[in-house]
């Protein structure tokens, strides 16, 4: 990390790649470069922090909610509950690569299976659509991103919830609180702790996650979901202009430290105000 | 108590983030040769050239052998794959760990020469593996920058040829290929119907996409670089040739849109399997061998022209392909290094490596050998010689391939999703791909 950010200063282009050390001074230049919205880098590094914000708020908040929602339902004990949570921890137990090329063929535009049900089989679009190429990357990223990390979210909540005593909610019973008071009241504050930490994990993994979108999309992803990880990786690796990836680095790093202290210290100061 | 706590929350902060931002360097590259007991070893970082890696171990390892029993020096042997390659290159450049000798593809020569990592081929060490004159002056065209000595020399040369299938062109009452890309156009609307596709093409592979939508550039006789290695991606030419080639699915509907998204060759195998009656490639034979076509089912001809017949400047049809072997500056073997690349240079081994990979040989005198003279390799060889020009020899070669490619790829995916792609579109494509070059 030091490296990357003595990197960052400098003008490392390919002209001193063999010498990295030798390559001249930049100053600031780089970061010039990168935060100058008005020129083609900076806005394209801009366009590509917006739809990481968002594809990361979007992939959080719906594999929270589907974590959290499936460990509440398979909470009391009914039958097969075991092979139901070992179903639903799979996608989080299969290696990464193998799991999201196995989407990649699913999105395949005139072979893959979910053009097949959804156009061949069940007509609900009027020709195949493409999963891969233009603004339905950007779904088909967040459903892959989902897939991947809401068992994280349903394994963590699941844990959490085995902490909460059964007479709190035997008690909010007697005082007529339903199935929703319960999960409002008793449930999700108890939870608080638990989730603190996991919205933050998940927050770093899929603001960060480069292996999805690099191989959803390979090298070169379609604007929509030109997720800044993969963005850098271009800007330095392909392009060989290593400086100035190594200043998208720093500030993503700066901004990643930022969110991260501010998250701490307030979910931090409403523990405690609780 | 609340200084601890905010300073704590700090460090916390600071450990999480480092630890997930990931802003991790990149792979280090194999340890560099070493004399043992009085015999030198060096190590040769192979592209893939043949159906698998394993099939470049057993096309290559009995000629290392040869090499061994004539010289012996000992050559540890590694395949690396395209997709790998580059960065093991680039890995080995910074750390200084690398291989003696390396192949690289020839459109990355200008750009490995600019990283000063290779060993520049002046006229005596041209000498030590029997001269300059020895290579065909297509092949030696890109091998880096103009007016510098090159850093790496031709090892096999390959050309772009249209492919096309017989029993389509026949059904559909075509008597030969086009010759035109308004001939190409028309048949491919008569071969266009009930699944099957006039052309067939890559249209997310940066790579494939560069090579055509260079070819094309060039027929509206524009370069994407001026003389002086400024990008010119702007330039009316230049936004006419991409335009033009991505139309052949945009307006013209000869390309299944499906090919958007293709970058894994699944175009040789439509055009393998009937699904598409014309395909662009270079040597394409053993591809389509390996995908069940046999040779007699497909006929071979130059790529079209804009009119005319195809030749120099505003009717090239082809850009200089092939491989390039390279050897490391810092190699501390470069007698054995140099030794070795006159050896897979001579005129013996390019007979044997060149028959083996379905490449021409780029040395004169191997390439008058008749075993050349089938009907696929006369046409890519009288490409090679005539009709084919070597990508921009700039430094900023790579960085082209990597925002031209993307953007070529984005106006694809325009076109297949049915959005006309205007010269409007082409510019604007092009011209945020020029700024991100000059950034």
């Amino acid at each position: 990390m030091v490296v990357g950010v003595f990197i960052s200063f400098k003008a490392l282009t390919q002209l001193y790649l063999a010498q990295w050390r030798d390559a001249p001074w930049a100053g600031l230049a780089n970061y010039r470069i990168a935060v100058d919205f008005n020129a083609a880098v900076g806005q394209a590094l801009l366009h590509s922090f917006v739809v990481t914000c968002a594809f990361t708020a979007l992939a959080v908040g719906l594999s929270w909610l589907f974590g959290t929602a499936a460990a509440i339902l398979a909470q009391d004990r009914f039958r097969g509950r075991g092979v139901l949570r070992a179903v639903f921890l799979t996608p989080y137990a299969l290696p990464v690569y193998a799991s999201v090329i196995t989407w990649a063929f699913m999105f395949q535009y005139d072979n893959g299976l979910i053009n097949h049900v959804l156009h061949d089989e069940l007509g609900v679009t009027s020709r195949p659509t493409f999963w891969l190429l233009g603004d339905n990357s950007f779904i088909a990223l967040v459903t892959v991103s989902v897939w991947r990390n809401w068992p994280f979210a349903f394994l963590v909540v699941m844990a959490g919830l085995q902490a909460i005593p059964r007479e709190l909610y035997e008690a909010s019973a007697i005082d007529g609180a339903g199935v929703w008071q319960q999960i409002r009241r008793v449930t999700m504050p108890s939870l608080r702790p638990i989730n603190q930490v996991l919205v933050l994990v998940l927050f770093l993994w899929t603001f960060n996650d480069f292996t999805t979108p690099y191989v959803l999309f390979g090298n070169a992803s379609p604007q929509p979901a030109d997720v800044i990880s993969v963005h850098i990786y271009q800007a330095s690796f392909l392009t060989w202009n290593f400086g100035e990836g190594s200043a998208m680095s720093v500030l993503l790093l700066l901004f990643l430290l930022l969110v991260t202290g501010a998250y701490l210290i307030v979910t931090s100061r409403r523990r405690r105000h609780a | 108590m609340r200084l601890h706590r905010t300073f704590a929350l700090a460090a916390a902060a600071i450990a999480t983030a480092v630890a997930m931002a990931g802003c991790g360097g990149g792979s280090t590259g194999t340890t560099s040769s070493s004399g043992s007991s009085g015999s030198t070893t060096i190590t040769y970082w192979a592209s893939d050239q043949g159906s698998s890696i394993a099939d470049d171990y057993t096309v290559l390892s009995p000629e290392l052998a040869k090499f061994q029993k004539q010289t012996g020096i000992k050559v540890k042997l590694e395949v690396i794959g395209w997709a790998d390659l580059l960065n093991r290159i680039l890995a080995a450049t910074t750390s200084g760990q690398g291989p003696d000798v390396v192949n690289i593809g020839n459109t990355w020569s200008a750009s490995l020469q600019a990283t000063g990592a290779l060993l520049p081929w002046t006229g005596q060490n041209f000498s030590s593996i029997g001269g300059e004159s020895r290579f065909v002056s297509s092949a030696l065209g890109s091998t880096g920058a103009g007016g510098k000595p090159p850093t790496a020399v031709p090892l096999y040369s390959l050309a772009y040829a249209l492919y096309y299938n017989k029993a389509l062109f026949r059904q559909a009452g075509i008597a030969g290929p086009p010759a035109t890309w308004a001939e190409l156009a028309a048949d491919g609307k008569k071969l266009t119907h009930g699944g099957v596709y006039g052309l067939a093409i890559e249209g997310a592979s940066i790579p494939e996409n560069i090579h055509h939508a260079f070819v094309f550039a060039k027929q509206h006789g524009c370069d994407f670089f001026d003389s002086s290695g400024h990008p010119t991606f702007t330039m009316p030419g230049c936004v006419q040739g991409v335009q033009q080639f991505v139309n052949l699915m945009g307006a013209d509907k000869i390309v299944n849109p499906a090919d958007a998204q293709y970058d894994q060759n699944q175009s040789v195998s439509d055009f393998a399997s009937g699904k598409a009656a014309m395909l662009m490639w270079q040597a394409a034979g053993s591809n389509l061998k390996a995908h069940g076509m046999s040779p007699g089912q497909y006929g071979i001809a130059p790529v079209p022209v804009q009119s005319g017949a195809p030749g120099q400047g505003t009717s090239v049809d082809s850009m200089v392909a092939g491989i390039n072997i390279a050897i490391f500056k810092n190699s501390r073997n470069l007698a054995a290094a140099e030794k070795f690349v006159k050896f897979m240079t001579s005129d013996g081994e390019q007979m044997v490596l060149s028959s083996k990979y379905g490449s021409i040989p780029p040395i004169s005198s191997a390439l008058q050998s008749p075993q050349f003279a089938t009907p696929e390799l006369s046409v890519l060889r009288n490409v090679l010689s005539t009709s084919a020009a070597p990508l921009p020899q700039v430094p900023g070669e790579s960085q082209f391939e990597q925002l031209v490619g993307t953007a070529i790829k984005n106006l694809f995916a325009d076109a297949a999703a049915g959005h006309p792609v205007s010269a409007q579109t082409v510019q604007q494509q092009l011209a945020s791909a020029q700024q991100q070059m000059s950034g």
